[in-house]
């Protein structure tokens, strides 16, 4: 890099401090609208995504399909595949499974569950409700029940269950009840009711029971085997990778909680597109402006422009003078705006915090070093054309007049 | 070319527009100058003065003719080439300073050689330091131009034209815009510098007062060199 042009450049940035600190408020006004979109939308994805995945499991082990494999592989034969129906889908061997799972990187928590559909009865009113049995100090590791136990507790006993808040509001009933649990395998049992949570999902609150392991074991007719293993995963977007890892390491089906929230990808998607596109806009406004300001510059600084290629400046030492202002006029602005940004952000709660009604802005996803470099970029585009253009003026022309 | 010649014209033509609309600035202008010589080029208005000190300051191209400088074919030679050679051998003073207004009076006088090496050198510093000194400026080489009065500008211009040691240093009316006594402050110093340094010098005047000052005398009229 030509040194002396560094100081041309800088030289004539800092001569005129009023113009330099309007154009680089501008860079630094779009820097902040890059930076504030990249945090709002990353900060909305995330906890769009933490409250979809944040009481639901990222990993369900379950055992394959028992279909029978078609061996017929001629063109034009026709097969009839019967669905075997003839067993019950349940894990049998289930154990080596657990330390697996436990053991794959990435993999937070593994809960082997019990699952069923039963009838709940309290009177004459009977509600469907999906039961989940959960062996003990596993009950919160998949939704967080611990923290939405609104009213009695979360210890779940032989005799007791926890049931959502629409369901007790749906059926009248209170902490302390009793109520009669009839499952589908034709077993029934009366159970008094140990806590009541709200979790915000309404077929969660609805429709979720939880038993304690060993009663959901007798009400399903399982001795030994279980339904399903749920897996917790960090980060949650790894789901499928770490799904088809297990999948070849347990022999069982995996399925990754993408696979049932396409709606969900596609939403945060769009999303990541409008912001994306505002984003564009910021930078096209900040290369605009800096390639405003050049223009004029080369306009207003002809005659000296005009001096210097006279005296034996070459063309590239010409350019290299505004590009390098309008480098530095992109490094400066996004500099500025990124510590002010990054300052204003300190300020607000992170994500998991953010009260109901406010802005999902998360500071770690602001982009404060992709929106330098990319303005810096954008401040050094800009200045192109008014470079070459101050390149080409003619010494003798304007010297003259 | 003899070792007392500095810069040779044979023939020299120029001429602007197209066919239809040419015109003839320049009609075989043959001109030799010697080093150390004081040369003022005399002649009215539109006599084709400021083109011929263009041209001789590689700033322009000839329509035809030959122009040769210290060995170098310099109507053949790239622009890259005679852009290089004006950096190294050719000075310059403008009837206005067009002094750089960000510049101090010291930074002015070290662009032309900072520029083409790149940096500002100790040697630069001092060479323009000694400059502002030898016109008189020494006290205000922290000055910017603004602050300033035109005769010191034109002095600052001069000494801006010299610190690459020039061969030749052409100025085209360099006293235009100044007062008689700044004028003759600026033509007293470009004497004293002819004669200490032995740089050679074209002047570009109407003033009769600046040419007797000047070694030799050469007259532009319609184009064509006539007796001063």
């Amino acid at each position: 890099m030509n040194a002396y042009a560094v100081k041309l450049a800088l030289r004539h940035l800092f001569s005129h401090p009023a113009q330099t600190v309007l154009l680089t408020s501008g860079v630094a006004l779009g820097v902040s609208v890059f930076i504030f979109m990249s945090a709002l939308i990353g900060g909305l994805a995330t906890l769009l995504t933490l409250r979809t995945v944040g009481n639901i499991p990222h990993v369900v082990l379950e055992q394959p399909d028992h279909d029978p494999a078609i061996l017929l592989s001629g063109v034009g034969e026709l097969v009839v595949l019967q669905k075997d129906l003839s067993r019950r889908n349940q894990i049998s061997i289930w154990q080596p499974a657990i330390p697996i799972a436990e053991q794959t990187p990435g993999v937070t928590f593994v809960s082997p569950q019990i699952r069923g559909a039963a009838f709940v009865e309290r009177g004459q009113a009977v509600a469907s409700v999906g039961v989940i049995g959960v062996m003990p100090g596993k009950l919160s590791g998949i939704a967080d029940i611990d923290a939405a136990i609104v009213e009695g507790s979360s210890n779940l006993l032989a005799d007791s269950l926890l049931i959502g808040s629409r369901l007790a509001k749906d059926l009248g009933l209170r902490v302390g009840q009793i109520v009669r649990l009839t499952s589908d395998r034709g077993r029934a049992r009366s159970l008094h009711i140990g806590g009541i949570f709200t979790l915000g999902v309404a077929s969660a609150d609805r429709q979720a029971v939880y038993l304690s392991f060993s009663t959901a074991r007798a009400l399903f007719d399982l001795p030994t085997g279980i339904s399903r293993i749920e897996i917790k995963i960090k980060p949650p977007i790894d789901a499928p990778r770490i799904a088809a890892q297990l999948r070849s390491t347990t022999a069982l089906k995996a399925t990754a909680w993408t696979e049932e929230n396409t709606q969900l990808f596609e939403a945060l998607d769009a999303q990541g597109r409008t912001g994306t596109i505002i984003k564009i806009f910021a930078l096209v406004t900040i290369m605009v402006g800096i390639a405003s300001a050049m223009s004029l510059s080369v306009m207003r600084r002809q005659s000296e422009i005009g001096i210097m290629r006279a005296m034996g400046a070459g063309k590239v030492f010409v350019v290299s003078i505004f590009m390098l202002e309008g480098i530095l006029i992109g490094l400066i602005g996004a500099l500025i705006g990124a510590s002010l940004t990054w300052l204003a952000l300190t300020a607000l709660p992170p994500v998991t915090e953010v009260a109901r009604g406010g802005l999902p802005i998360d500071q770690a996803q602001g982009g404060f070093l992709l929106a330098i470099v990319l303005t810096t970029l954008a401040g050094a585009l800009a200045s192109i054309q008014p470079a070459l253009r101050a390149s080409r003026i003619d010494p003798v022309e304007v010297i003259g007049s | 070319m003899t070792a007392q010649t500095i810069a040779t014209v044979r023939g020299l033509t120029k001429s602007f527009g197209k066919v239809e609309t040419e015109t003839h600035v320049l009609k075989g202008i043959d001109l030799t100058v010697h080093r150390a010589e004081m040369v003022a080029l005399l002649g009215p208005s539109g006599s084709g003065k400021s083109t011929l000190l263009t041209i001789l300051g590689t700033l322009m191209r000839a329509s035809g003719g030959s122009h040769e400088m210290l060995g170098v074919d310099l109507m053949n030679a790239s622009d890259a080439e005679r852009t290089g050679f004006r950096s190294r051998h050719l000075g310059f003073v403008f009837q206005f300073h067009h002094l750089l207004s960000d510049l101090t009076a010291l930074e002015n006088v070290m662009m032309p050689a900072a520029s083409a090496a790149g940096r500002e050198t100790r040697a630069i510093w001092e060479r323009a330091s000694e400059l502002l000194d030898a016109v008189g400026l020494s006290d205000r080489r922290n000055y910017r131009p603004s602050a300033m009065s035109g005769g010191q500008r034109q002095r600052v211009a001069v000494a801006r034209a010299l610190v690459n040691k020039p061969a030749l240093v052409l100025a085209d009316e360099p006293t235009g815009n100044l007062d008689r006594k700044s004028a003759d402050q600026v033509i007293g110093l470009i004497h004293r510098i002819n004669q200490s340094t032995g740089t050679s010098f074209i002047i570009s005047t109407h003033d009769e007062h600046i040419a007797a000052q000047c070694s030799s005398r050469i007259g532009l009229l319609d184009g064509l060199i006539v007796p001063a």
